[in-house]
């Protein structure tokens, strides 16, 4: 028996205007597979990943979620990306909100959860991420590395069948990265299913099950982690990981 | 100083008349506003396309006229629910277009980022809006929303032109019956508009003051 893939991509083109920024794609990330996503800028990865939850809309080809494909506007595809986690580079906790109420603001409102259920859960995610005693305060008094970890816990509030992470470290302090990567690190342990668009070769050796490598809105080549690394058999990827890992 | 005195009864029946147009017009203004606004930003194409129809339509228009071809215009086609409605009607629908602006303003000074993750929770354009987006653009639009309804406050004379018993309507009056007090009655009534003016701005420092968020 072959299971449904988690995440389905076939024959996606997108255009931003005059540049094809996804040629192309064919991927299907298997459940609690975690598939990263790396590749130099302006490759596309960023877009693949914000096409999953329809954040970005693509101009050919089809993309489906555990077997369904992706509703093209409306109520079906709010509840098709309540579904989805994702976590982005900027962070984008609400302002106006507290830390805990970033966490339950979807499932009450979007799930229609009872709020002492959606606070409960809520506390224990924030446990999980290590932040549970900042639920009361408002995201700008946290550091980047917390209120990451505050938007990964607001994902997982809704339960998701897939966790998208777009550049989850870009915009942090060296040293808050290592606490997000420790993080996702356990969640991929779990068995959450990840797609995670980075730049961080540590971790995509360590956590990753398959490495993508993009280039010029392309995948260009995809392996697990041990092969790609040591054995990258196009010449793209070799100049990529030669320049990155030369410092 | 006399004729102040004496006629402060007329005076301030005349104010309480620009404060039940500037409610009203008001509260037009800000319900339709607010739909406006949204519409302009929502995904529905055709709703983009009225909203902007709309603001440039009667943005565009001046005042007086909106007023005269709802004055003298929708009786004509058996539109008459009495001078009051027509004018304040006139005058919100005028008056939305600015508050529309104003909020269109707010909202997209709102990072877009903040409109991805409410959607990346699920939820819909409306709740998108209600739960995130216009809280935030609420704090930014307070400052041009009062400009707005200072602007309002003002353009309310204009009704005294149509026979609204208004304030600038008595000092109008006044000013034939007590000719040598004129600078007085000039006095009085402006001074009336500045308390009102001055009323808005305070609600306004203290709404922006009370929604103050610490962001980044």
């Amino acid at each position: 028996m072959v299971s449904t893939p988690m995440v389905a991509m076939q024959g996606v083109q997108k255009h931003f205007g005059s540049l094809h920024v996804l040629q192309d794609i064919d991927l299907e990330v298997a459940q609690g597979e975690v598939v990263v996503v790396i590749g130099p800028s302006g490759s596309g990865k960023s877009t693949l990943c914000r096409t999953i939850n329809r954040l970005e809309t693509i101009d050919e080809g089809t993309i489906s979620l555990d077997g369904q494909p992706l509703p093209a506007e409306g109520k079906p595809l709010a509840q098709l990306r309540a579904d989805v986690g994702m976590v982005f580079q900027s962070f984008n906790l609400f302002a106006h909100k507290t830390i805990l109420e970033n966490v339950t603001l979807g499932p009450i409102k979007v799930r229609g959860e009872k709020k002492a259920d959606a606070e409960a859960r809520a506390m224990e995610l924030l446990k999980r991420v290590g932040v549970d005693s900042q639920a009361q305060k408002l995201p700008a008094q946290l550091s980047g590395g917390q209120q990451q970890r505050v938007a990964i816990a607001r994902a997982l509030a809704m339960q998701p069948k897939v966790m998208l992470f777009d550049e989850p470290t870009s915009a942090l302090d060296p040293e808050m990265i290592s606490e997000v990567l420790d993080t996702m690190t356990s969640l991929a342990r779990d068995g959450m299913t990840m797609i995670v668009v980075t730049h961080e070769m540590g971790f995509a050796r360590t956590a990753a099950d398959r490495v993508v490598f993009m280039a010029d809105g392309r995948i260009v080549e995809q392996n697990t982690p041990q092969e790609f690394f040591d054995h990258p058999q196009s010449e793209r990827a070799r100049d990529f990981l030669g320049k990155i890992l030369k410092h | 100083m006399d004729v102040l005195v004496d006629n402060a009864d007329l005076i301030l029946d005349g104010f309480w008349k620009t404060l039940q147009l500037v409610l009203v017009s008001g509260a037009y203004a800000l319900v339709i506003g607010v739909l406006v606004a949204v519409a302009r930003v929502s995904p529905v194409g055709v709703l983009r396309g009225a909203a902007t129809v709309y603001v440039t339509l009667f943005r565009n228009t001046p005042l007086l006229i909106l007023i005269i071809i709802a004055y003298y215009g929708m009786p004509d086609i058996g539109i008459n629910p009495g001078f009051f409605p027509l004018i304040t009607i006139a005058m919100g629908i005028y008056t939305s277009t600015f508050i529309a602006e104003a909020l269109r303003s707010g909202i997209n000074g709102v990072p877009v980022g903040q409109a991805e993750a409410a959607r990346a929770v699920g939820m819909p354009f409306g709740m998108t809006m209600t739960q995130v987006v216009l809280p935030q653009a609420g704090r930014l639009i307070v400052p041009p929303v009062a400009s707005v309804l200072i602007a309002l406050v003002k353009n309310t004379s204009l009704a005294g032109a149509f026979g609204i018993a208004e304030a600038t309507f008595r000092m109008r009056g006044l000013l034939n019956d007590h000719a040598t007090d004129r600078w007085w009655i000039f006095f009085g009534i402006g001074l009336g508009y500045v308390v009102i003016v001055e009323v808005i701005s305070l609600i306004a420092y203290l709404i922006e003051r009370r929604w103050k968020v610490v962001t980044r």
